[in-house]
């Protein structure tokens, strides 16, 4: 960078994150890079109680309560809240390990490994740790560069770790994560409710329009009836089924404090006698956990500014680490392979669309392109 | 062209600080923007001496789960730099603070209730526990490098700068004699760029 950049605006350090995110609001919001099933999702459900609230709610206000609709109103607003919250949200991304620390870690695997002859592929890189009298296997991320904390997984579409890896939804068009599981699960219930209750008073309206007219009649004549309140009853009808088993699948989970690609994967299932570590044998507590524990901190630094370094070594330089790295970056790339273990290529799982099938590293090529630019490992 | 240490460049001018609310709560441990006028002037004196020699990564401890906490083990690296004890108070301390984070208990489930009742819109205006808890934690560590780790040409890096993975201390080597920088009382600021 010349020292014409000293002059413009300082980027921010979103705008140089490796990953395939897209930022938002000047770094504030972040989602993953497909978000059209999320345009989906938000359509439908302004869509949907936006006739609701045209056509039904006027009728039932003033034959029934007026409060109902209100509640629905409440009701969106939440359902509204949480769905925006799981899709902007830094889903719990872990930042990639800078040149220094990928090297020590490096030489940590080569010592443990000793020597390995010539022609022989080395041992796969796993550490054991003991969490609460269980053996568990940490992998090695060989796009991160960091042995994977315990629950995080590599979302390839996203292309980042994320801790306590759950899923990656393009409903929300984000991955689900520590830091928005919570808001994805209130996102599902209260969508669940909301659902039942346009569901409800739907039925209740053409009941109530069909005893004073008659059914057919209520479906031919009443204007404003026969589209509005079909389509709002089919879009819940299929909704309900969906959203409703969703929630109670994660209520399940929430309750064994599981995460879905650990579900998938049968890590805790049994059969090695292997027990979830991380449970409290308590339903109770469980649920607490997931769902009232600390809200954690986004460990991605997006907002910060990065100041770009002229040469003179007294100049201002913000960054950490920023002139070291060109130098480490070359001299690092060549130590660490870019090999994948068997264990890593997993077949993608073909499931619900709500549950997006988590996804394991991508083929070498990928890692590559994440190693070999110095810009993005500068960053983080 | 000669490396410009890690440790003086988190002495620098400090950039400017994301602030702001976003859907993350985000994290902004404090800076000590006061001392920035001193610690400048000492940093000139130091970068003519000091320069980095490696880094020790302490590495996270998953015995007890996946709660914030941090190996003890006193790495061999640092066997003529520092007491065992000294350091060991420092892990010690800083694996009570993340406990103390994540506790789950009465105010976590207030804090957890209050806001999903407003539908987590306080958290745009109310710092959470866990933020508050980080700023002590970055003003310890501070407090630390100028006491303790600094006068003996180490420095420690808070680790929110690296993802809550390591700690990272950098070892610096005095070159020449011309600094003292193993005695000068620069105050430090660890963390930066946040």
């Amino acid at each position: 960078m010349s020292a014409v950049m000293v002059a413009r605006k300082a980027p921010r350090r979103w705008e140089k994150l490796p990953g395939k995110n897209t930022f938002c609001c000047d770094g504030r919001v972040m989602m993953a890079r497909q978000k059209g099933v999320f345009y989906l999702t938000l359509f439908l459900i302004v869509g949907t109680c936006s006739l609701f609230f045209a056509f039904e709610c006027p009728y039932l206000a003033v034959h029934l309560s007026p409060a109902i609709p209100v509640f629905a109103v409440v009701l969106f607003l939440f359902v509204m809240a949480m769905l925006l919250r799981t899709s902007f949200s830094d889903p719990g991304v872990l930042p990639r390990a800078l040149p220094a620390e990928a090297t020590f870690i490096e030489m940590e695997i080569e010592a443990a490994n000793g020597n390995v002859p010539a022609g022989q592929r080395p041992p796969p890189r796993i550490r054991n740790v003991q969490i609460n009298n269980q053996i568990v296997k940490l992998k090695y991320c060989y796009t991160c560069k960091i042995f994977r904390p315990p629950r995080a997984s590599h979302c390839g579409i996203c292309d980042n770790c994320v801790e306590r890896f759950d899923h990656h939804c393009p409903w929300v068009g984000n991955c689900v994560g520590k830091r928005n599981y919570r808001y994805f699960y209130l996102f599902t219930l209260s969508l669940s409710l909301l659902t039942i209750y346009i569901f409800t008073f739907d039925i209740v309206h053409v009941v109530l329009r069909s005893v004073d007219s008659g059914f057919v009649n209520t479906l031919k004549e009443t204007p404003g009836t026969y589209p509005p309140t079909v389509l709002e009853v089919l879009v819940c009808f299929f909704t309900l089924w969906s959203v409703v088993g969703l929630t109670g699948f994660h209520t399940y989970l929430i309750s064994l404090n599981q995460t879905t690609n650990e579900d998938i994967k049968g890590s805790w299932s049994g059969k090695n006698r292997v027990q979830n570590p991380y449970s409290h044998r308590n339903i109770i507590k469980n649920c607490c956990e997931v769902l009232c524990g600390p809200v954690y901190p986004s460990v991605l630094d997006r907002r910060g500014l990065m100041v770009e370094t002229p040469t003179p070594p007294i100049s201002t330089t913000a960054t950490k680490n920023s002139d070291p790295d060109p130098q480490n970056t070359k001299t690092t790339a060549p130590l660490i392979p870019n090999e994948h273990t068997p264990d890593d290529t997993k077949p993608s799982i073909a499931s619900s669309p709500e549950k997006s099938s988590p996804k394991e590293p991508p083929p070498p090529s990928l890692g590559d392109t994440g190693e070999t630019t110095p810009v993005k490992e500068k960053a983080f | 062209m000669p490396l410009v240490p890690p440790y003086c460049e988190a002495l620098a001018v400090c950039p400017i600080k994301a602030t702001g609310s976003d859907f993350s709560t985000g994290t902004d441990p404090a800076l000590s923007n006061g001392n920035m006028a001193t610690e400048f002037h000492n940093l000139q004196e130091l970068r003519r001496s000091a320069s980095l020699a490696t880094k020790v990564f302490i590495q996270r401890d998953y015995s007890e789960g996946t709660i914030c906490q941090f190996q003890t083990k006193f790495p061999a690296e640092l066997d003529s730099r520092i007491e065992r004890t000294f350091f060991e108070e420092t892990v010690k301390t800083l694996n009570s603070y993340y406990a103390e984070a994540e506790k789950i208990g009465g105010q976590s489930y207030l804090e957890g209730c209050l806001a999903c009742a407003t539908a987590y819109i306080i958290f745009l205006c109310m710092e959470t526990r866990y933020e508050k808890v980080l700023k002590k934690i970055s003003r310890y560590i501070q407090e630390q490098n100028e006491k303790i780790y600094a006068p003996r040409g180490l420095l420690i890096t808070d680790p929110i700068e690296r993802g809550m993975r390591v700690i990272e201390i950098s070892i610096f080597e005095d070159r020449g004699s011309s600094g003292s920088s193993g005695s000068s009382s620069s105050s430090t600021s660890s963390s930066s760029g946040r």
